[in-house]
Order: structure tokens, then sequence, then C-alpha cells
């Protein structure tokens, strides 16, 4: 019997190694703080935490796939309910709910209501543009890159800010499937 | 005891990245290797256009006089697959467990670089592990 039938959030989240949360927490703000010394800018900050996201991404797709034995989505909606349901609580323990679809259904939020990444975490004011927790946005731009969708990903709400929640919105662009070069017509 | 011949894993590209060898019945240089994985690449992707359904993602199961081979495709286009000896069982399970060992010991391997040759050490041994011979049948878990 393969191991692989789809499971759930919680059935993944039972099955694959665990670190302790605080030594993610304190480790992810070390490399944000140490982003901060190096490069001073927090909007070069913002970018190269983006960037670092979206090269895990590109990795931890395979592991997600090959871990929760999820198939090919039919469409972007149940894309964004895996990611939300299976993917959250697979990487970070958490789920995310979905909200907010625009009419086309390309477009939707992810709102977090508890954050692993921001736990002891106060911005201070000369950071006051600072998106901490920019590196879930590059991991869900690279790993749904790897799976032939691109997408645009951006904070709407952090609770660093002031706001209640975390609200990231994901914006589907297009999908670009493999192409082959075996067109006759060529 | 159904025997393994061989184990290829090409990238998305088309390129082999992983090549291994169980025996002199699988044994073959390194250019036959990467052409016959071009060669599998191809043929998978023909297999799709070919195919009378909609929404085939292509040749899971050849199967021939002396071997089979089987061949998974992940949803990212990395292909695995294994020629052995025809009637072979749990091969899937087997494919889906060299899956897991991908992301967990390449993937995760920060001096591997995405789509190159596989080189990682951890990945041989485990593997092995994965691949002896007597461990096969229970990796239908």
């Amino acid at each position: 019997m393969a191991p692989l039938a789809p499971r759930t959030g919680d059935a993944v989240f039972a099955n694959v190694e665990r670190v302790n949360a605080e030594l993610f927490t304190l480790t992810y703000g070390a490399i944000v703080r140490q982003l901060l010394t190096d490069l001073e800018e927090v909007e070069e900050v913002n970018k190269q935490l983006d960037q670092m996201g979206y090269n895990i991404g590109v990795r931890l797709i395979d592991e997600f796939l090959a871990k929760s034995g999820v198939s090919s989505c039919v469409d972007f909606r149940e894309t964004a309910d895996v990611i939300a349901k299976v993917g959250f609580k697979m990487f970070l323990g958490v789920t995310a709910s979905v909200t907010n679809w625009d009419a086309e259904g390309t477009s939707c939020s992810l709102v977090l209501d508890d954050n692993p990444l921001v736990d002891f975490v106060e911005l201070p004011d000369t950071c006051q543009g600072l998106y901490y927790c920019n590196i879930l946005s590059g991991v869900i731009r690279g790993a749904l890159e790897m799976v032939s969708m691109k997408t645009e990903v951006t904070w709407i709400r952090d609770m660093l800010h002031g706001d209640d929640a975390y609200e990231l919105r994901v914006k589907l662009l297009k999908q670009v499937p493999e192409e082959y070069p075996y067109k006759d017509d060529e | 005891m159904a025997a393994i011949y061989s184990l290829f894993i090409i990238n998305k590209s088309g390129g082999l990245i992983f090549y291994k060898d169980y025996g002199s019945a699988g044994r073959m240089d390194t250019n036959d290797s990467l052409r016959l994985a071009s060669l599998w690449h191809s043929m998978h992707a023909i297999s799709q256009q070919l195919s009378p359904t909609t929404g085939c993602s292509g040749i899971e199961l050849l199967q021939a006089d002396t071997f089979d081979l089987h061949c998974f495709q992940s949803l990212t286009g990395t292909k695995i697959f294994v020629v052995c000896e025809p009637s072979t069982l749990h091969m899937e399970g087997l494919l889906k467990v060299i899956y897991e060992l991908y992301t967990d010991y390449v993937l995760k391997n920060p001096f591997y670089e995405m789509e190159m040759p596989i080189r990682c050490e951890l990945f041989d041994v485990n593997l092995s592990q994965a691949i002896q011979k007597d461990r096969v049948p229970l990796l239908g878990r």
C-alpha cells in the first residue's frame, strides 16, 4: 500500500520532523536583525527577505508534494485552500483562512491569526517600513512558480504595524505550463 | 527475488541528474545513460500529446519482455524512473520513497544547485538503504 493518500494538514504535521518553535522564531529574528545590520535600508531588507523566501520556496514545493500527497489542483481556489490548510500547517504549524476572492477567482487573501515568526517581536521606529515576514511571500511565490503559476504576493495587514491580523494578498498572474517544442506548424 | 537494474532521475528540462545501476544487467556508460535519459524525457512528453484521453500525465509503466520501466513524474517536472525485472512489485511505492529522499537529502542540501547532477552523500546512503532487496517489499507500508 503506497504511503501517500492525500492527508489533512494535521496528519501531515504529525508525521514531519518538527523543531522547537522558539528556536525557529529566534533564528529567524537573528537573520532579520543581521540583514538590517548588513543592508541598513529597510527596502533592501524587504527585497532580500523576499528573494530568500523565493529560493526556499522553489525547493520546498517538492517536499510539500512528496509528504502531503496532494494531487494536481483543479483551479486556483483549490490551490489557495491547499496552501492555507495543508501547506501552512505542515511547515508553520498554523492554518490560515482564505477570504476576499475577487470576481475572476484569480486573487485572494490568506489571513493568519497566529504567526510563529513574530513571537517576541516589536518593530522599532527606525524600521516601520519593514515587512518582517516577507520571507513568507517569497516562499509562496517560489513554490507556486515551480508548479507553473506566476503569482504576485503582497502584505495587506501586518500585526507588527498595528493591524489585527496578518493578511497576504496572493494574485495569480498567469499559468505557464511546460512547453514542449513538438508543434508541427513551427 | 525481483531485482532493480537501474535508477534514473531527470530534471524538468530532461537532463540526467542521477543515475545508479545495480548489477551488471543495468550497467551502461555515461554517454548511454545521458542519451537514454533525454530519450525517455522526449517519449514521456510525446506520450502526453498522443494520449486519446485528456489530462494524461505521461507514461507510468513500460513493460517489455526482459524488463519493466516504472516512471514517476512530480508536479514540478522532475522524473524518477527505475528499470527492473519484469513483474517486480512495489515499484510505485519505491519511486515515491525515492522522491521523499530527494526532497529531504538533495533539495535541503544548501550546496546542491537546482537542476544540476546530484552529488549528495546522504542521499546515496539513504537510497542504498531503501533499495536493499529484502526491504523493497516492506515499502508497501
